[in-house]
C-alpha cells in the first residue's frame, strides 16, 4: 500500500536526480538574479504599455493579483516558515477591509490613514486570536483559526451599520494626498505596485533574519528550539501577528480596488483559497505566492471565459501540483539552482 | 416557557447533535485513524444524499434507496481512494487539504453534470412524514425519532466494532501508534482502505438520511462539513467517543442558543439591542464553543493519541 | 523584452478579433455556480429564450450576448464587468441575482453611464437615496413582503409569527411585510444564515400559536425549513411568503409539502396576456414542460426591454440620453403586463397572490389567485433625488 516507491514526492525527485537538467541559475547566474527587478520593472511599465494593446482591463487585473499576493506572502510566511497553517487569514483580509469601511462611514478619507488602521486593526486581532490558538497544534490549529475566522464572518454578516451580507459601497475613491491623484486606475496601480515591493522586499529580509530562522528553527523542530532557550510561543505570536496585519493591509487595498467590501471576502473558502494558491506556487519559497496567485487567479478568469464548468479544471490542477510537483511551482524553477529555496 | 417546552427543545438539541454525529463518525475515523484530512467527506455525503433522493423518487422504496445510496458511495469511495486517497496517508495534512479540495471542485462540477443545478426533490418516506405525539401536548416528526434512532444505532455499531473486534483492535493500533502497528506486522494499507469505505458508507448514510429534510443542492458538502468538523475537534480528532459527546455537546448548545438566549437577553437588554445581539450570539454559538474547548484542552476532550 | 512584446501582441490581436463595428454588446453576469446557482441557471435559460427569439439581435441589429458566470461572489462579479466595460466595451448589463453583487457593481457601471437592468434584484440602496438614472429595476426587494402584509389582513390573521435569516436583508423583507399587515406580530425569530436545522424554531412556533408564520428564507433554507415544518405537524398554520421563497426551484425541491403555500409576486406563469402565454409556452416548450420562475421571466423580459430601447433610440446605443429615455418609456409588451417606471426607475406595477397547487396534469407549481396591490410603488422612491 503505502510503501516508499508509491509516494509520488519520493519518486519526482529520483527523476530529477536521474536525469539532470541544464540548470538556470548556473548558465545565466545574473539573470536569475536581476529576474525579480526585471518583473518590477516590466509591472511598473504595464499601465503605459497597456493602452496600445487595448490591455487596459488588464492593469486592474494585475492590480488586483498584486493585493491577493500580498495577503498570500503573508501566509506563506507563517505557513512556509513558520509551519503555522492557517484556515481564517481570509478574517484578517475581511478585519482590514472593514477597517477601511468603518473610517470611511465616520468620514475620514486618507488612503494612508485607512490603509494603516487596516494593518494595525488585523495586527492586533491577529495577536488575539494567535495568543489563543497557538496553544494547539496542528489540525487543531487548523480548525481553531478557522472558527475564529467563522466568528468574524457572522460578525459582518450581522453588521447592519455596514450593510450586512449587502456589503458596503465605497462611492468616492480615498485621497492618497496632494501629489498622487487616488481617482487615477494607474497612479493606484503603481501604489499597490510600491506596497507590494515593498512586502516581498521586507518579508525576504525577514526570513534571513535572525527571526526568520528562529521561526523556521521552530517549524522543524520547536522541542529543540525551546531547550535552546528560544521564547517559541511568543516568535510565533510575533509572526502570526506579522502576518495577520500583512493581511489586513491587503485587505484594505482590496476595498479601495473593488470600492466594496461584504463579508464574501472572509467566508472559509477565501481562506482556502489562499492556502491552495500558497501551496501552488510553493510553501516557504520565496516567491511561491506571487506564482500560486497569478496562475490561479489567471486560469480562473480565463476558464470562465470558455466554459461554465470552470471549477473541475481547477480541481485537476491541484491534483496535478500534489502528485507531480509536490514542493510547488517555485520549487520547479529554484530546485535547479543547486540549493534549492528554503526547504 | 414550560416544562414541555424546554424537554422539546432539548430533544431537539439531541436529535441535532445525532445528525451531526452520523456525518462526523465518518469524518473522526479516517481523520483520527488514517491522519489523513479529508475534506471530499462533505462531497461523500452530497453523493450519498443525491443517489438516495434519486433512487426514492424511481423506486418509492426509501429503505432501497438509502442502501443503493451506500453502495454506490462505497465504490466511489473505493476508486477515489485507489487513485487518490491512499497516495496521501504519509503527506502532509496540507496536502491532504490540498488534494481533496480540488476533489471537491470536481465533485461539484460532476454533480452539476450529471444532476443539473436545481435542488432536487426528496421526499420523506410517508409513513414518517407527519409527527407522533411523543406525550400529551408535544407533537414530534416521526422522521427525526428515526433521525436519533439511527444517529444511536451507528453509535453503538461503531462502539462495538471499535472496542469488541479484530478490525477494531487493529484501527484501535493503526490510530494510536501507526509505526508501533507496522513493526508488530499489521497490515495498515488494508486496515486503512477498509476504514475509508466505512467512512464512505456513513457519510453516504448520513446524506441518504438528511436529505429529507434539508435541501439536496451542491454545496451541501461543504455547508455540513463546517460543522461536522468543529464536532470532531472538540471530540478530539479520532475518538469515536469524543465525536460522540462533542456531537451532542454541539447540537445542544446550538439549539439551546437559538431557543433560549435571545429571549433571555430581552428579558435584561433593551430590546434593539437583544434584537441585534441574540441571534447574532446564537449564530456563533458552536464556534464560540470550540474556541472555550480548544483554549482549556488544546487536543479535545477525548485525545486518542497519548 | 522579446518576449513581452510577443505577449502582448498576441494579446492585442486576440481582443482585436473581437472588437466589430456595429455590434451591440451586452454583458450578462450569470450565478451559474455559488449560492444562486440554482436561481442562477433559471435566469441563463430566460435569457437563452430570449436571445433564440430576438434572432441575436437588439433593435433589428447584430448584438453579442458575453454570458459568464461568476459564481455568486461581490468581488468577482466586480471583476467581471471591469472587464465587460474596460475590454468588451459593453453597451447594457444585466445578470446578477444577489442584491449583494448588484451594489457591487452599480458604481462602476454608473460611473462609465452604462444602462444597468436589473433581472432579478432591487435593492432599497437604489430605490432610495442611491437611485441612479442608469438602474433599471423589475421591482423592489420588500414590495413582495408588502404585498404578503396585505394577504395576512385579508385573510384576517390577527397575529403572525416572523422569520428571517439575521441580515440586513432578512430584517428589510420582515419590515417590508410590517409596513402594510395591520394585525400583532407575536414574534420575530432571526436565523443563522445556510442553518441547517430549524426544530428548534418550530417548536418556538407551535408554542407562540399564530394564526399564520411568514418566512423569508431564501433557497436552501427555504427548503429546509418548509420541509421540516410540515414534518413537524404545523401543516395547519398556514406559510405565507415573498415569491422567492415559494418559486418553481423551492416548489420542485420541497414537493408536496409545499401545497397551500401563500406568496406574493409580481409576475405568475399564468397570468392571462398574449405576451405571457408565448413566453411561458415557448419556455415549457424549450425546457422540458417545466413551468418558468420569476427568476426566468424577469430574464426574458429584460432583453425585450433592451430591444425595445435600442429600436426606440433609433440604433444609437452610443447616444446614452436617448437610450435611457427609450428604456424609461418602454415600449415592449412586458410578460408582467401594464407597468410605468416611477421617479427611481423601479416599476409602479400590481402584485399578485399565488398559491402553490396541482396544475392540469397534476404538475406542483404556482396558481394565480388574484390581484393584492394594484399598481403599486415602492416605499423609498420619496428618498430618490433624479
Amino acid at each position: 500500500m503505502a510503501n516508499p516507491v508509491s509516494d509520488p514526492s519520493r519518486a519526482t525527485v529520483q527523476t530529477a536526480a536521474a536525469h539532470p537538467q541544464p540548470r538556470l541559475a548556473v548558465r545565466f547566474p545574473g539573470l536569475v538574479r536581476r529576474l525579480p527587478w526585471l518583473v518590477l520593472a516590466v509591472l511598473a511599465l504595464f499601465p503605459l504599455l497597456a493602452p496600445l494593446g487595448g490591455l487596459e482591463y488588464y492593469v486592474g487585473f494585475v492590480r488586483r493579483l498584486l493585493i491577493v499576493a500580498i495577503a498570500a506572502a503573508s501566509l506563506n510566511f507563517i505557513l512556509g516558515y513558520g509551519g503555522m497553517a492557517a484556515l481564517g487569514h481570509a478574517g484578517f483580509v475581511g478585519v482590514g477591509a472593514y477597517t477601511v469601511v468603518a473610517l470611511v462611514d465616520a468620514g475620514f478619507s486618507s488612503a494612508w490613514l485607512a490603509w494603516g488602521a487596516a494593518l494595525l486593526a488585523a495586527g492586533l486581532c491577529a495577536a488575539l486570536i494567535g495568543a489563543v490558538s497557538l496553544r494547539t497544534r496542528g489540525v487543531y490549529f487548523i480548525m481553531i483559526t478557522l472558527a475564529f475566522a467563522q466568528m468574524l464572518y457572522y460578525l459582518a454578516v450581522s453588521l447592519r451599520t455596514y450593510g450586512g451580507d449587502d456589503g458596503y459601497g465605497l462611492y468616492t475613491p480615498l485621497a492618497m494626498g496632494a501629489w498622487l491623484d487616488g481617482a487615477h486606475p494607474d497612479v493606484f496601480y503603481w501604489v499597490v505596485l510600491g506596497i507590494a515591493a515593498l512586502v516581498f522586499a521586507a518579508f525576504g529580509r525577514v526570513a534571513h533574519s535572525r527571526f526568520g530562522y528562529a521561526l523556521r528553527g521552530i517549524r522543524d523542530n520547536e522541542t529543540r528550539m525551546a531547550a535552546l532557550g528560544y521564547p517559541v510561543y511568543r516568535l510565533k505570536l510575533a509572526g502570526f501577528a506579522a502576518a495577520g496585519a500583512v493581511a489586513g493591509l491587503a485587505g484594505g487595498l482590496l476595498a479601495s480596488h473593488n470600492a466594496f467590501v461584504s463579508p464574501a471576502i472572509m467566508h472559509w473558502t477565501q481562506s482556502a483559497l489562499l492556502l491552495v494558491m500558497v501551496m501552488l506556487g510553493g510553501l516557504g519559497r520565496r516567491w511561491g505566492a506571487p506564482l500560486g496567485v497569478a496562475l490561479w487567479l489567471t486560469l480562473e478568469e480565463m476558464l470562465k471565459l470558455y466554459t461554465d464548468y470552470w471549477h473541475w479544471p481547477l480541481g485537476l490542477l491541484l491534483l496535478l501540483v500534489v502528485f507531480r510537483a509536490p514542493q510547488g511551482l517555485a520549487a520547479l524553477f529554484e530546485r535547479r539552482d543547486g540549493h534549492g529555496g528554503a526547504r | 416557557m414550560d416544562a414541555i417546552f424546554v424537554f422539546e427543545q432539548l430533544l431537539n438539541g439531541l436529535g441535532y447533535g445525532l445528525m451531526l454525529f452520523l456525518i462526523a463518525a465518518g469524518l473522526t475515523l479516517v481523520f483520527g485513524i488514517m491522519d489523513t484530512m479529508n475534506l471530499a467527506h462533505g462531497s461523500l455525503y452530497m453523493a450519498g444524499a443525491y443517489v438516495a433522493a434519486r433512487v426514492h423518487e424511481a423506486s418509492a422504496s426509501f429503505a432501497l434507496a438509502v442502501l443503493v445510496a451506500v453502495l454506490v458511495t462505497v465504490a466511489v469511495a473505493a476508486l477515489l481512494e485507489v487513485l487518490v486517497v491512499r497516495h496521501l496517508y504519509r503527506r502532509d495534512h496540507l496536502v491532504q487539504v490540498l488534494a481533496t479540495f480540488g476533489i471537491i471542485l470536481i465533485a461539484d462540477d460532476a454533480v452539476k453534470a450529471i444532476w443539473g443545478v436545481a435542488p432536487l426533490m426528496a421526499s420523506t418516506p410517508a409513513a414518517l412524514a407527519g409527527p407522533v405525539q411523543l406525550i400529551d401536548g408535544l407533537p414530534y416528526p416521526a422522521y427525526r425519532l428515526l433521525l436519533i434512532g439511527a444517529g444511536l444505532l451507528v453509535a453503538l455499531g461503531l462502539y462495538l466494532l471499535v472496542s469488541r473486534t479484530r478490525v477494531g483492535m487493529l484501527v484501535r493500533a493503526g490510530a494510536s501508534n501507526r509505526q508501533m502497528a507496522e513493526y508488530m506486522g499489521v497490515r495498515v494499507g488494508g486496515v486503512f482502505a477498509f476504514v475509508f469505505a466505512l467512512g464512505a458508507a456513513l457519510a453516504a448514510l448520513a446524506g441518504a438520511l438528511m436529505a429529507p429534510i434539508s435541501a439536496v443542492q451542491i454545496g451541501m458538502g461543504e455547508a455540513i462539513l463546517i460543522p461536522a468538523l468543529v464536532v470532531i475537534v472538540i471530540g478530539g480528532i479520532g475518538s469515536i467517543r469524543g465525536a460522540f459527546v462533542a456531537a451532542l455537546l454541539v447540537g445542544l448548545v446550538d439549539t439551546a442558543g437559538r431557543a433560549f438566549l435571545p429571549p433571555a437577553l430581552r428579558a435584561v437588554l433593551p430590546p434593539s439591542v437583544a434584537a441585534d445581539l441574540g441571534p447574532a450570539l446564537a449564530g456563533i454559538a458552536m464556534y464560540v464553543l470550540m474556541a472555550a474547548v480548544l483554549t482549556l484542552k488544546p487536543a479535545g476532550l477525548f485525545p486518542a493519541r497519548a | 523584452m522579446p518576449s513581452m512584446n510577443k505577449i502582448a501582441a498576441a494579446l492585442a490581436l486576440c481582443c482585436a478579433a473581437t472588437a466589430h463595428a456595429d455590434t451591440i454588446k451586452v454583458g450578462i453576469a450569470l450565478d451559474i455556480s455559488g449560492p444562486f446557482s440554482a436561481l442562477g441557471a433559471e435566469a441563463r435559460d430566460g435569457f437563452e429564450l430570449a436571445i433564440e427569439k430576438l434572432g441575436g439581435q437588439l433593435g433589428g441589429q447584430p448584438a453579442e450576448f458575453l454570458r459568464t458566470d461568476f459564481g455568486g461572489s461581490p468581488e468577482q462579479a466586480n471583476q467581471l464587468v471591469s472587464r465587460y466595460l474596460q475590454r468588451d466595451k459593453i453597451s447594457f448589463f444585466t445578470g446578477p441575482i444577489g442584491s449583494n453583487a448588484a451594489l457591487a457593481v452599480g458604481p462602476a457601471l454608473f460611473a462609465a453611464k452604462v444602462p444597468y437592468l436589473s433581472s432579478n434584484p432591487g435593492p432599497s440602496v437604489y430605490a432610495g437615496d442611491k437611485c441612479n438614472p442608469y438602474f433599471f429595476a423589475q421591482y423592489q426587494n420588500d414590495t413582495y413582503d408588502e404585498a404578503a402584509g396585505k394577504v395576512a389582513n385579508e385573510k384576517g390573521y390577527k397575529n403572525v409569527v416572523l422569520i428571517a435569516p439575521n441580515y440586513p436583508a432578512g430584517k428589510d423583507h420582515l419590515n417590508g411585510f410590517k409596513r402594510l399587515y395591520a394585525g400583532a406580530v407575536k414574534d420575530e425569530i432571526y436565523t443563522r444564515l445556510g442553518q441547517i436545522d430549524y426544530a428548534a424554531e418550530i417548536a418556538q412556533i407551535r408554542a407562540a400559536r399564530p394564526d399564520a408564520v411568514f418566512f423569508f428564507l431564501p433557497g436552501a433554507m427555504g427548503i429546509n425549513f418548509v420541509k421540516q415544518y410540515v414534518g413537524g405537524g404545523l401543516k395547519d398554520i398556514p406559510l405565507i411568503a415573498p415569491g422567492f421563497s415559494a418559486d418553481e426551484d423551492v416548489i420542485q425541491a420541497v414537493g408536496e409539502p409545499m401545497i397551500g403555500v401563500l406568496n406574493t409576486a409580481h409576475w405568475t406563469h399564468d397570468l392571462d396576456l398574449p405576451a405571457n402565454a408565448e413566453f411561458v409556452a415557448a419556455f415549457r416548450k424549450k425546457y422540458d414542460g417545466r413551468y418558468p420562475s420569476v427568476y426566468a421571466a424577469m430574464a426574458y423580459d429584460t432583453l425585450m426591454a433592451m430591444d425595445a430601447a435600442v429600436r426606440d433610440a433609433g440604433g444609437k446605443v452610443q447616444d446614452r440620453e436617448a437610450v435611457l429615455k427609450a428604456l424609461r418609456n418602454p415600449s415592449f409588451q412586458s410578460v408582467r403586463g401594464e407597468f410605468r417606471y416611477g421617479a427611481n426607475n423601479y416599476p409602479v406595477q400590481n402584485y399578485y397572490l399565488r398559491e402553490v397547487g396541482k396544475d392540469a396534469d397534476g404538475r406542483l407549481t404556482n396558481k394565480l389567485v388574484g390581484i393584492t396591490l394594484e399598481q403599486h410603488q415602492d416605499a423609498y422612491v420619496g428618498a430618490c433625488k433624479m
